[in-house]
């Protein structure tokens, strides 16, 4: 019998694994299609996540309002995914199947992820592939026409799909002309450049949202049934990371405030292949695809501070340290392992280039054995990208790359049926926790993203939406015109700060405490004084900050006011949740636990579970709570990919 | 280094606009364009002035948001290349670079940099889809698509929806945007059954948008970030003509 906290009722469905979702389709209630129209549905974001709900919602008959915080729902961050998406077709004969995806998710995410949540997304990736190719994605083909696969991280299987290194933009496209279709038919209204900054409860229910019209600086009032959050990971916490600078974690945050437990969020991924950083001007990391580790090699010089070009290197005096260490899966190692691979290579001395932070990625064998054409075609993109950026030709001379900040596993905590702790609240996609545990795969995310907004939400919110009628709330009622009052007056006291220190010098700040101390490697004593770092930060900031301008208009440094301040309270509770947290797991690494040869040591006995933290005013500490996990269809092993 | 930036700036819709000098001061080869921006900015609001606006997301080259021209071209000098992909080693010690927003009637202008593009959601949602719901797709694998096909159409699908085509054509013609769905979908085998309504309806909302006529000049070609090929152009006239004559 699974274990049920009573405030965090997982709702995972009774019966085998391969059933959970088949029997609780079957028994969820369902809302008759006449009267779909009659509920309307908020979806925040137009990612993989929020624009296939948004779309399916609208297929399905419901009243749909869509936000998204760019000015149009094509650029949302999913469009930045290079590599691929994974899907259990075992198109190339070679053993995959639902089982072995779930299992390797599990393993991946080591052992901290929810079994059932698991199963369902392996079971749904082969519908997403079908339905991704039925809107007219082009994905990557074999002459015969059917569709082609490479390799990713963790798993020995060729089970990614792919479309050239933008897949995700692809993917995106493909999700977004869909809901352009609902749009033109009326179904889905879309209001673009809008940042949500409240969810408002009514009688302990979200009832709507309220953001700000980041063109006019209106705050805006909007009423639902229903709200969904598909608003993406908090990576630009550590400042730095392959994320877009708009990415931001400002909605999940605000329910978080409202009552939303937050589960894990100590769990972040630090993705290996990033370009190292150049200079303190930059501002943001730029990712080169895990898809690169199908064919480049890593390694760096097995002399320390060797300062020869690479190719004046022998091959005798290269430690290509992944093969070495982990010679099952090579290059293909997990990311955690990959990325805290390169730090140690790093730290002791055998980095390169011109910090002494970054690690060879190597094409020149690939390319000697398939040739420059093929390298172009499958990674041509990425190498133009490179080559810009660095003004090196990788075709020529090994890629550098340095580990970065990339992807949070963390998120609202959210039962089976995608749902907070908040009813009628619901998270998709990277706003959630559910499927990846402590470290997530390669082409992971947008399977997860497409599962959440195109089947799982699309069938679990009728089941909520079925158990009250429309009542006719609009956004006159009370508690949005409260919640305007305090969204405004914190826009209107942001933009009057006139201190000496600009929002950017802040969030580089509280990045860099952020990497430091609660980035790949953490300690006791480092995550306590990242605690105390990030609140003396916090206080100063509300001092100190200078934003200019004025509310009422477009004010980028405004948008990113509200934001930092965010961060400067999330920051603090990922310190708080790694601290509690000891034990290592996947990305979660503590350096007082780990294995003799420096792996991580997880520590089933007393951390099988799942954190999720509960706001309890702002001066006060928030409040963990558990949520045990039971594998009752995967043994808990140390995770080997020796 | 140090450059002089000769920027547009222009309180809104309304507002007639004007340029604007000002010296960008530590500025270093590796920073992309849009980070000495950004340090202009920074700079400017430590000065107790107000901060140029600009749009960007990604800074990868792949999400479309940014899109300035820079010294007269949009996305700047470089092929094949992003305003933000586009990197400071490509300008030299003390240039004075001109930058404005992409310009056309079908982009009005925001605030300084920032620009309207919401024409192009509006002429995909006028049929540039494939009418399918979730659910109901067959296997992927049951429809064999020739490589050559799918890599054809992926070309076209590599459009980023950042309007450079649009700010480069003399005409502010949105036509290779606009072609490029098209082609990708009248390619593909899926496309086919809604492909002359889907010509006939976005055509006509380019239109309604206010974008001029294409006329062969090939400025958006030159100046698209991902080198999407005017030959799309020429697969819309064919797809619009077969779907208004036949």
């Amino acid at each position: 019998m699974i274990a049920r906290s009573p405030i965090l009722d997982d709702k995972i469905p009774d019966g085998p694994i391969q059933q959970k979702w088949s029997n609780h389709k079957a028994s969820i209630k369902l809302v008759n299609p006449a009267n779909k129209r009659k509920y309307t549905v908020i979806v925040v974001g137009t990612g993989l996540a929020g624009g296939a709900a948004a779309a399916t919602l609208g297929e399905l008959g419901y009243n749909v309002l869509n936000f998204c915080i760019q000015d149009t729902p094509r650029r949302a961050h999913s469009v930045a995914a290079q590599g691929g998406i994974n899907a259990a077709k075992n198109y190339q004969n070679d053993g995959d199947s639902t089982w072995r995806l779930f299992y390797d998710t599990v393993k991946g995410g080591d052992y901290r992820a929810r079994e059932a949540n698991v199963y369902r997304l392996a079971e749904l990736s082969a519908n997403i592939i079908d339905q991704c190719v039925a809107a007219g994605v082009p994905f990557a083909r074999e002459y015969g026409g059917t569709l082609a696969n490479r390799s990713f991280g963790g798993a020995q299987v060729s089970r990614t799909f792919y479309a050239r290194g933008q897949t995700g933009q692809q993917l995106l496209l493909g999700c977004y002309t869909g809901l352009m279709r609902q749009v033109d038919a009326g179904r889905v209204k879309l209001f673009t450049r809008r940042e949500m900054l409240d969810v408002v409860l009514v009688d302990g229910r979200a009832r709507g949202i309220v953001c700000r019209n980041l063109v006019t600086g209106e705050i805006e009032k909007y009423a639902a049934d229903a709200v969904c959050l598909a608003t993406g990971g908090y990576s630009t916490v550590f400042f730095l990371s392959t994320n877009a600078v708009n990415c931001n974690a400002t909605a999940a945050w605000r329910c978080y405030k409202k009552g939303a437990l937050f589960a894990n969020p100590c769990f972040t991924q630090i993705h290996p292949t990033c370009l190292p950083q150049a200079g303190d001007s930059q501002s943001k990391l730029t990712l080169m695809s895990e898809s690169l580790r199908n064919d480049g090699r890593v390694w760096v010089p097995k002399k320390k501070a060797d300062t020869r070009p690479p190719q004046d290197i022998p091959e005798d005096e290269r430690d290509y340290f992944l093969e070495r260490k982990y010679p099952a899966f090579g290059n293909l190692a997990p990311r955690d392992i990959s990325s805290r691979a390169a730090k140690e290579a790093c730290d002791a001395g055998y980095g390169v280039g011109p910090t002494g932070f970054s690690v060879y990625l190597d094409f020149a064998e690939a390319i000697q054995r398939l040739g420059e054409n093929v390298i172009r075609e499958r990674y041509g993109n990425l190498f133009a990208m490179y080559h810009e950026i660095t003004d090196e030709n990788p075709y020529k001379q090994p890629m550098r790359i340095y580990p970065a900040p990339h992807y949070t596993m963390g998120g609202l905590w959210v039962d089976y049926n995608l749902m907070t702790t908040i009813p009628g609240l619901y998270a998709l996609g990277e706003a959630n926790f559910s499927d990846h545990g402590a470290n997530r795969l390669g082409a992971s995310a947008l399977m997860q993203g497409l599962a959440d907004g195109y089947f799982v939400l699309p069938s679990t919110i009728s089941d909520y939406l079925a158990t009250y009628r429309p009542d006719g709330l609009t956004a006159d009622h009370d508690a949005f015109t409260a919640s305007v009052k305090d969204v405004h007056e914190q826009s209107k006291q942001l933009a009057g700060m006139n201190g000496s220190k600009t929002v950017r010098d802040y969030h580089w700040e509280l990045g860099r405490i952020m990497w430091e101390k609660v980035g790949m490697a953490r300690n006791e004593s480092g995550l306590n004084e990242a605690i105390s770092d990030i609140q003396a930060l916090r206080a100063d900031y509300w001092k100190n900050v200078k934003v200019g301008g004025s509310d009422m208009d477009f004010n980028k440094s405004l948008e990113f006011a509200g934001r930092v301040a965010d961060f400067l309270e999330l920051g603090e509770l990922m310190a708080r949740d790694a601290l509690e947290r000891a034990e290592s797991c996947g990305g979660h690494f503590r350096e007082e636990y780990q294995t003799p040869d420096g792996e991580a040591a997880r520590d089933d006995e007393n951390f099988c579970h799942v954190a999720a933290w509960q706001h309890k005013g702002n001066d006060t500490t928030p409040e963990r709570h558990i949520e045990s996990l039971e594998f009752e269809n995967v043994k808990l092993t140390q995770r080997s990919y020796k | 280094m140090n450059v002089q930036v000769k920027v547009w700036r222009q309180k809104n819709r309304n507002d007639t606009g004007r340029f604007e000098t000002y010296t960008v001061e530590d500025v270093i080869p590796e920073m992309s364009f849009l980070e000495m921006l950004d340090l202009m900015n920074e700079q400017l609001l430590k000065r107790g002035e107000s901060p140029v606006e600009f749009d960007s997301d990604c800074r990868e080259g792949i999400c479309g948001m940014c899109g300035l021209v820079v010294n007269g071209l949009a996305h700047g000098p470089k092929r094949a290349c992003t305003t933000c992909e586009l990197r400071m080693r490509n300008f030299r010690e003390g240039e004075t670079i001109i930058v404005e927003p992409f310009r056309a009637q079908g982009f009005p202008v925001i605030k300084d940099l920032v620009v309207d593009r919401g024409a192009f959601d509006r002429i995909i949602s006028a049929g540039g889809y494939i009418s399918v719901n979730t659910g109901s797709a067959p296997d992927a694998n049951a429809m064999p698509i020739p490589k050559n096909i799918a890599e054809r159409a992926m070309d076209s699908a590599a459009c980023i929806g950042c309007g450079a085509c649009v700010a480069a054509c003399p005409n502010a013609s949105a036509s290779l945007f606009v072609s490029a769905k098209i082609a990708q979908f009248s390619l593909l085998p899926q496309g086919v059954a809604e492909r002359k309504e889907r010509a006939t309806r976005m055509v006509e909302q380019m239109d309604k948008e206010g974008f001029g006529n294409c006329s062969n000049h090939a400025e958006c070609e030159a100046a698209c970030p991902k080198s999407i090929s005017i030959d799309n152009i020429a697969i819309m006239r064919r797809e619009y003509m077969k779907a208004v004559l036949a």
